[in-house]
């Protein structure tokens, strides 16, 4: 699996997610700068958490018009897997390639702890190493993470599967839309998600549930 | 030129006398840029003028040092050719003007003299405290504060992964903010601050100049009164997107070949980097302030000079690397400008609008403040604890479960949480134990982390407190298996012209050096901050210690939750129950009185290097260090952890079983192992002069006092838990 990782100004877990996917695929993902117009022929792109631009603005929105975003967008409705995590999924839904909005968490707190997160759709390239309903722990790190949408998309993304991780009951750290943890774009090659699974592969940082995330994406991809 | 009036003078914050020793270093009267230009490298935040004849009595020096204090940070040796770079430092009075900027430009400060020495920071602390729970101003100083640090930290991408906070009246009017930085560097590519070299471009790099932070300087040298309020212009505004592409853009620089020396641009602002750079470098500066860039129009050079505007660095470059070093600052788009040239004159001259507007000799501004040997008065020994001081009738488990509870003690998982303690994904010991601990990256080795200090001790007794401050930081190192290396000391006190301040000063320095001596454990680098006192009132003596250990192998990484049932309970070291000055005191009895407990250093040394022998050998499950509430507060958060409890036997003591429980002696550490473990454990021990006894065993829903009273895991855990979100919340009466 080749795979890129962009790199925004004030990205900063870029590197956390190239040590997981270097670790779990064995080749080292591609640092690509946001001033780049075009990304390198990969399998995946990576959108890390971080603060881009500082997100003075609504988190992501300076990201979304950034010159490697336009390559991204092109990318993604060719069918290139993308992977959003934490400010990566606010890029996503400013892009438009995935529905929605990230909103300040509800208790207008940064929420930084592990957390429960039951995996509630396995038919994708991100999580068929999982199994249905089964419930793992990855930490959250983050201010604006509370998802929202309206009803009818609720309902669509809901029908459609396209909801994959969602936070376990009474474990919702942000208040996000029915406890919403990440979603899928329609053509099922998009996912956003807040919490960090590159901050889980690794037993000593309190355990590895992050890991088949990535292996997911490696047997769908390679 | 006008003639300086003494009013003029008065406000930039300089006697009279210093003002005479200005004209005579200057031979003529300084005009009123260079009057600002020393007021701030005067000030007591630049020049400690106050402290400096005392600090040269702390230990500097041990093999692993590569850089003692002196430049923006210290710097140790961890082996393999990699270096750990630190240093703590306050922003306190700004934090109480202004609490989210306060902390956040702390953060923000305390990051760049980190990583302007080439490291990248991988951990930050705060020792944060704050005044009285039922003081109308705290909460909302609370919240301003971790917002600010969690604000700037979490978008610099560093874990911010413990520290301390604290409460007590005496920070009413003055919290403490200290922060505390860790990078990583490679040994040999360490960089300082010396502009040595004739010839050479100053540059300019980061953010703009705008009128924010003029005199922060000055003010922090200064005590507060009423109108503190009015001095929130002074404060600085942070910006950490900035500093993210700063650190990025320097550390890109700084693998090619091109710097001389960099320094960061801190208090004072580029009069204090240029004045000590070139001092430093035996040269002298030749600056032209036309090609500064400033935020704003028409700021004056004396503006420019004494901005205190953030994420701002100075840079010499080795002539004809200013293309290739432009290019990696456009990239990450901030500003870059030659704003001036290295001379052999020895002077800082500065150049505005074509006129010569300040000329002084570099070393008076860096090197000739007074230095003052202020008169001192050690206060007198603490009276001895009356014997009947407290009830000993009084139930142990209800005085447990209070305890817990007190905000003092209770849980600061509402800090924590709001701070990103796992990005970098190197965190290998969260915030809630003893040190926290990062791995360095790509290696098995781990760097440990602690930020301690017993201000109640220390007000008692200075010396004592001091010596306790630096033990305790050693032992919460020892306590992760990690071997102590060296300290970082940020000393917090009132108004040094008062003599009993300047006595608790003397007092704590000399208690610092002697417990660093005795552990081997050296200051590396450190901050002053004094006139902490509103209308007269000083805070308690505060000298907080920052200290880094290396673990050579993470995975024998020691953590405190007890790990499994059945396993025996052992204490390490002597208890004879000392209450005085005891939360157990404070907080049950209503008495702050008393000695503070003394500190052994060479039973401290002894049972910590025993401890950190079995934690090595992987022999013990569990470690805590025993420190504020005792044996049993140790043991209860060891079950808390857990989520499962134990049966204890307090040790028999001539004082009584509460003195037992709840007494504070130091170099103590409980520990759990296997009972075969623990029997040959406590055969060593006994060989190795170590006191050690077997205290109970773990398993159960409660703490069960043998022959005494028990509380449920699950009562302790919901009052440990419960007293920092209610009381933000405003949902308790603060006083509970």
């Amino acid at each position: 699996m080749k795979s890129a990782v962009v790199v925004f100004p004030a990205s900063n877990c870029d590197r956390d997610a190239a040590v997981a996917l270097e670790q779990v695929a064995g080749e080292k993902p591609k640092m690509v700068w946001h001033g780049d117009s075009e990304l390198p022929p990969v399998d995946l792109i990576v959108l890390p958490g971080g603060f881009s631009y500082g997100d003075y603005l609504r988190c992501g929105a300076m990201a979304a018009q950034s010159h490697i975003m336009r390559d991204v967008k092109k990318k993604a409705e060719q069918g290139v897997a993308v992977l959003g995590i934490c400010n990566g999924f606010q890029v996503l839904t400013e892009t438009g390639l995935l529905p929605g909005a990230l909103m300040r968490n509800a208790n207008l707190k940064f929420a930084c702890r592990p957390v429960g997160i039951v995996v509630e759709e396995t038919q994708s390239k991100f999580s068929r190493r999982y199994n249905k309903g089964e419930v793992v722990h990855f930490p959250v790190a983050h201010g604006d993470g509370n998802y929202f949408a309206d009803d009818d998309t609720l309902d669509c993304l809901e029908g459609e599967n396209r909801v994959v991780f969602r936070y376990a009951e009474g474990d919702n750290p942000n208040g996000s839309a029915r406890n919403i943890a990440g979603i899928l774009n329609e053509k099922r090659n998009v996912l956003g998600l807040m919490p960090h699974p590159e901050r889980v592969c690794d037993p000593l940082l309190g355990g590895t549930d992050g890991t088949r995330l990535f292996k997911s994406l490696v047997e769908a991809l390679s | 030129m006008n003639a300086m009036s003494p009013q003029t003078v008065r406000e930039h914050g300089l006697t009279d006398e210093e003002y005479n020793r200005i004209l005579k270093l200057m031979d003529r009267e300084p005009n009123l840029v260079e009057l600002g230009i020393f007021s701030v490298m005067w000030s007591e935040h630049c020049s400690y003028k106050s402290t400096r004849a005392h600090l040269r009595r702390l230990p500097t020096k041990a093999p692993h040092v590569l850089q003692g204090p002196g430049e923006n940070a210290g710097v140790i040796d961890i082996g393999d050719g990699d270096a750990a770079i630190f240093k703590m430092e306050s922003h306190n009075h700004p934090s109480f003007i202004e609490p989210y900027q306060g902390a956040a430009t702390g953060v923000g400060g305390i990051m760049r003299d980190v990583f302007t020495m080439g490291a990248r920071p991988i951990a930050m602390m705060n020792a944060l405290r704050f005044g009285a729970p039922d003081h109308p101003k705290t909460r909302h100083l609370v919240s301003g504060v971790v917002r600010g640090i969690g604000g700037y930290g979490n978008c610099m991408g560093v874990p911010i992964v413990g520290g301390e906070v604290n409460f007590h009246r005496s920070y009413n009017g003055n919290i403490l903010v200290n922060a505390m930085c860790v990078g990583l560097a490679r040994a040999d590519r360490i960089f300082n601050s010396a502009a040595k070299g004739v010839g050479n471009p100053v540059v300019y790099v980061g953010s703009k100049t705008g009128r924010d932070g003029i005199h922060g300087a000055t003010m922090a040298s200064a005590e507060f009164s009423e109108d503190s309020e009015e001095k929130r212009p002074t404060v600085q505004v942070g910006d950490p997107f900035t500093e993210k592409l700063l650190l990025e853009a320097c550390l890109e620089l700084m693998a090619t070949d091109a710097i001389v020396a960099i320094q960061d641009m801190g208090a004072a602002g580029l009069t204090s980097s240029s004045a000590e750079m070139a001092s430093k470098g035996g040269s002298g500066f030749e600056l032209n302030l036309d090609h500064v860039p400033t935020r704003e129009e028409g700021m004056s050079a004396y503006e420019m000079m004494l901005s205190e505007s953030q994420e701002r660095m100075l840079v010499i470059l080795k002539p004809g690397s200013e293309r290739a070093a432009e290019r990696i600052f456009r990239k990450w788009e901030l500003d870059f400008a030659v704003i001036g040239i290295t001379t052999d004159t020895g002077h800082l001259v500065v150049k505005h609008k074509g006129q010569v507007v300040a000329d002084i000799p570099a070393h008076a501004l860096s090197e000739e403040a007074p230095i003052y040997e202020r008169p001192y008065r050690k206060a007198s020994a603490p009276a001895p604890l009356p014997f009947n001081a407290f009830d000993p009738s009084r139930s142990i488990a209800q005085s447990l479960q209070k305890l817990i509870a007190i905000p003092d003690l209770a849980s600061r998982r509402w800090v924590w949480e709001q701070y990103d303690y796992s990005v970098m994904a190197d965190t290998v010991q969260s915030p809630g134990g003893d040190a926290a601990v990062v791995r360095v990256h790509g290696t098995n080795k781990g760097l440990a982390i602690s930020t301690d200090v017993t201000p109640r001790y220390c007000k008692s007794d200075a010396f004592e407190g001091a010596k306790q401050a630096v033990a305790e930081c050693w032992r919460n190192i020892t306590a992760v298996g990690a071997k102590p290396l060296a300290i970082t000391d940020n000393l917090n006190f009132g108004n040094p012209e008062k003599q009993e301040v300047m006595g608790e000063i003397v007092a704590s320095v000399d208690g610092i050096a002697e417990a660093c001596r005795a552990l081997d454990f050296p200051v590396i680098s450190g901050n002053c901050s004094l006139y902490n006192e509103t209308n007269g009132e000083a805070i308690l003596p505060t000298p907080a210690i920052g200290g880094v250990g290396l673990l050579a192998d993470v995975h024998r990484m020691a953590t405190s939750a007890f790990k499994r049932s059945g396993d025996a309970i052992l204490l390490v070291g002597e208890t004879s129950g000392h209450l005085g000055q005891s939360l157990y005191l404070r907080e049950i009895e209503g008495r702050e009185e008393g000695p503070p407990p003394p500190v052994d250093l060479a039973a401290e040394k002894r049972n910590g290097d025993f401890v950190r022998g079995l934690i090595e050998g992987a022999r013990v499950n569990a470690v805590h260090d025993v420190s504020d509430g005792g044996l049993l507060v140790t043991i209860a958060e060891m079950a808390m952890a857990a989520g499962f409890g134990a049966d204890v036997v307090l040790p028999k003591i001539a004082a009584g079983p509460v003195p037992a429980a709840f007494g504070e002696d130091q170099a103590r550490y409980v520990v759990t192992a296997s009972q075969k473990e623990a029997d040959r454990i406590l055969a060593e021990a006994k060989a190795a002069r170590v006191p050690a006894t077997s205290i109970g065993r773990t398993g159960g829903s409660k703490i069960t006092i043998v022959g005494a009273q028990s509380v449920a895991v699950s009562a302790l855990v919901n009052a440990h838990e419960s007293w920092f979100p209610h009381y933000m919340e405003g949902e308790l009466p603060p006083s509970a």
